[in-house]
């Protein structure tokens, strides 16, 4: 079927042509009839939670520092502890709970990622270690990771060919 | 006082991203996504290291600390090794990270089961 | 309209590779010999006025913990504290709640499974396991059905027409959700953090079977209207009601005018899941098609959780929400005669997760049961 692209006022529209008028025009009510979550509340409840787990972070680097250890390190360390403590509390069920409540402030900090994998981990346990655990731990964190390497592979490319042209 | 720049500007981070899970249809893996290349570009930009002087944890906590955790592996592996650093400098700078999820959850699941949500 | 079909046979060549036409009498003699199906019950566009009336003569409905907390939660047969229902994994616990809720069904109409024809049942998951894991006890010729949350609706409409063209005495229609098995397979598994938009749903922890057959009890099937895909192109998942709105809209229309009805003509007309959400979209545009079912209307998924305290959002969902409710609570009115006919509308989502990945939109479907007291 052709498609024609003049004036559609002296033309009876296609039947593809009203249907998707048609689902654009729902697709418009739709937004207007579902209700949002009120974003002041949650503003303030994202700000709160993710700030609570920085400032945990906080503490774990200026104790390492204190141990004098290199920056690094520190950020290993800090990483590290995070990540621990947000696999335990999604084991015992209480991060999601922090997220219900949170939202962003619990998806943003590395303790987000951690729970990504740790939650599929036990959930996918019933299908076995290979195929279940196995296969479907990144099943969340997998785009993380791939667009996270790629990415630094892609600036790092960059940041390379600039060193051979000496613009770096 | 790092106390406090870390609590407001990683508290910041996490409201301005409450804005993209309220406002848009957008995923929470997709956010995460956007947030870790963020953090490798403001990296690569040289704007992260001045933001984490100030706000330490605040801003590397986040996931766009992991981001940049990515960029600085590959630039000094880079420096280092030339060519070849740009595939080896990524996965090394983030080994603790990735390592002690994939650790920490599988030891998880050997311990722990999934939970009905209330 | 029985004339139509005759008139029809005598111009359509029958019996395509012999070219063989038959003539009027020999059809009707034709159909006299096989009996119970000749009388033409077909109802105006796509729906059954059935001439000899099934009878839906028991149910049974199971549900899980959150369920039992809810505003219905005295009113079902087995409330479960344990959501895995004593097995160890998601999917055989929707299978064991199918099996328990055919169990209860066959006991409270006095009946062996052995005398139940066959079975018509479906549920949500990838090849319909949790059917298959629970109803293979039962050892009943089965259907496996996939309607998404319509499944309820297609089951009960094969069923009464298998019983109302005389192909059996006894059929069994049954169905169940999941919210952990839907859940993991749909959208997140159970422990992953995450925030649900005001416009969710909360899939049913419940299943629901229904012993439809021809001995006379209080509720009868007096006719079904089979669905039509509705797509209106919506590609949110996370906002069901409004995917599923239109197919609803096109099913009760359809069947007010196939049967002639105004919506007084119902004391309810229950959908299945369309939720806060949905419900308002309904009444929209089944108002645009010219009529108004706000005074009548009321919705299982809005029935079985109580928004303000068990943070469901838009309402439940999935495929035992409307089952179990029907079971638990809908019957119940219709067997004392406190609601005479109902128009029971479940509604499904026709999507996977591969199609939504894809970016596919998700259509609806939906599938209207009369039922009423006999």
């Amino acid at each position: 079927m052709a498609k024609q692209n003049t004036s559609q006022n002296t033309q009876k529209s296609t039947p593809q042509e009203a249907k998707q008028k048609q689902q654009k025009a729902y697709e418009a009510y739709v937004k207007e009839k579902t209700p949002v979550r009120k974003l002041g509340p949650d503003m303030i409840k994202a700000f709160i939670t993710g700030g609570s787990i920085c400032t945990i972070g906080q503490f774990i680097l200026n104790y390492c520092d204190k141990l004098g250890l290199d920056k690094d390190i520190s950020g290993g360390w800090s990483s590290m502890i995070l990540v621990l403590l947000s696999v335990l509390l999604t084991g015992i069920g209480i991060y999601p709970k922090i997220a219900d409540w949170g939202g962003a402030g619990a998806l943003v900090p590395i303790t987000g990622f951690a729970n990504s994998v740790a939650a599929p981990a036990i959930e996918y346990k019933k299908e076995g270690h290979v195929f279940g655990i196995g296969c479907k731990i990144f099943t969340i964190a997998g785009p993380v990771i791939l667009y996270g390497i790629f990415t630094s592979w892609l600036l790092g490319l960059i940041y390379w060919v600039g060193k051979c042209i000496g613009i770096v | 006082m790092d106390y406090i720049n870390a609590f407001w500007v990683g508290g910041l981070v996490c409201a301005l991203v409450q804005i993209l899970l309220d406002r848009t249809k957008m995923m929470p893996g997709r956010v995460m996504v956007l947030l870790v290349v963020t953090g490798c570009i403001l990296g690569f930009v040289h704007i992260f290291k001045p933001l984490q002087d100030f706000a330490g944890a605040g801003i590397s906590v986040p996931l766009l600390g992991f981001g940049n955790t990515l960029w600085k592996g590959v630039k000094e592996a880079v420096d280092k090794e030339g060519f070849i650093g740009i595939f080896m400098g990524g996965f090394t700078a983030s080994a603790v990270g990735i390592s002690a999820a994939l650790i920490f959850g599988y030891l998880a699941s050997l311990v722990f089961e999934p939970k009905m949500k209330k | 309209m029985s004339m139509d079909k005759e008139k029809g046979a005598k111009d359509v060549p029958i019996g395509l590779g012999l070219g063989l036409a038959m003539n009027e009498k020999a059809m009707k003699h034709y159909s006299e010999e096989t009996g119970g199906g000749s009388m033409n019950q077909t109802k105006g566009a796509q729906s059954i006025s059935f001439g000899e009336r099934p009878y839906l003569m028991s149910s049974g409905s199971v549900v899980g913990k959150k369920e039992s907390e809810g505003p219905l939660g005295n009113k079902f047969d087995i409330a479960s504290d344990d959501d895995l229902f004593g097995e160890d994994t998601w999917e055989a616990a929707e299978g064991t709640m199918q099996k328990l809720a055919c169990m209860l069904a066959l006991k409270k109409a006095g009946e062996q499974a052995e005398n139940v024809r066959y079975l018509f049942g479906g549920d949500l998951l990838r090849q319909g396991v949790a059917t298959s894991m629970g109803v293979e006890e039962l050892q009943i010729p089965m259907f496996g059905l996939f309607g998404a949350c319509s499944t309820s609706g297609e089951a009960l409409a094969l069923a009464s027409m298998t019983v109302a063209a005389g192909y059996g005495d006894r059929i069994l229609a049954v169905t169940s959700s999941h919210f952990a098995s839907a859940e993991k397979e749909f959208r997140f598994p159970l422990g992953y953090a995450n925030q649900r938009p005001a416009s969710s749903s909360w899939t049913v922890t419940g299943s629901g079977a229904f012993l439809v057959g021809n001995q006379k009890s209080s509720v009868c099937i007096s006719g079904v209207t089979i669905g039509k895909i509705v797509d209106y192109g919506l590609k949110d998942s996370q906002n069901m009601g409004a995917c599923m709105a239109p197919a609803a809209c096109d099913t009760i229309i359809r069947n007010l005018e196939d049967f002639g009805r105004k919506e007084s003509d119902y004391d309810r007309i229950i959908t299945g899941d369309l939720g806060y959400v949905g419900q308002s979209i309904l009444f929209d545009l089944v108002r645009k098609k010219g009529k108004d079912i706000k005074e009548n209307h009321m919705d299982c998924g809005m029935m079985i959780f109580d928004q303000k305290t068990q943070n469901t959002n838009a309402g439940g969902s999935g495929c035992g929400c409307a089952a179990s409710t029907l079971s638990a609570h809908i019957l119940p009115k219709l067997i004392s005669g406190e609601w005479k006919r109902v128009l029971f509308v479940p509604t499904g989502a026709l999507m996977s997760t591969v199609s939504y990945n894809e970016g596919e939109s998700v259509p609806g479907i939906a599938h209207a049961i009369v039922l009423e007291h006999c």
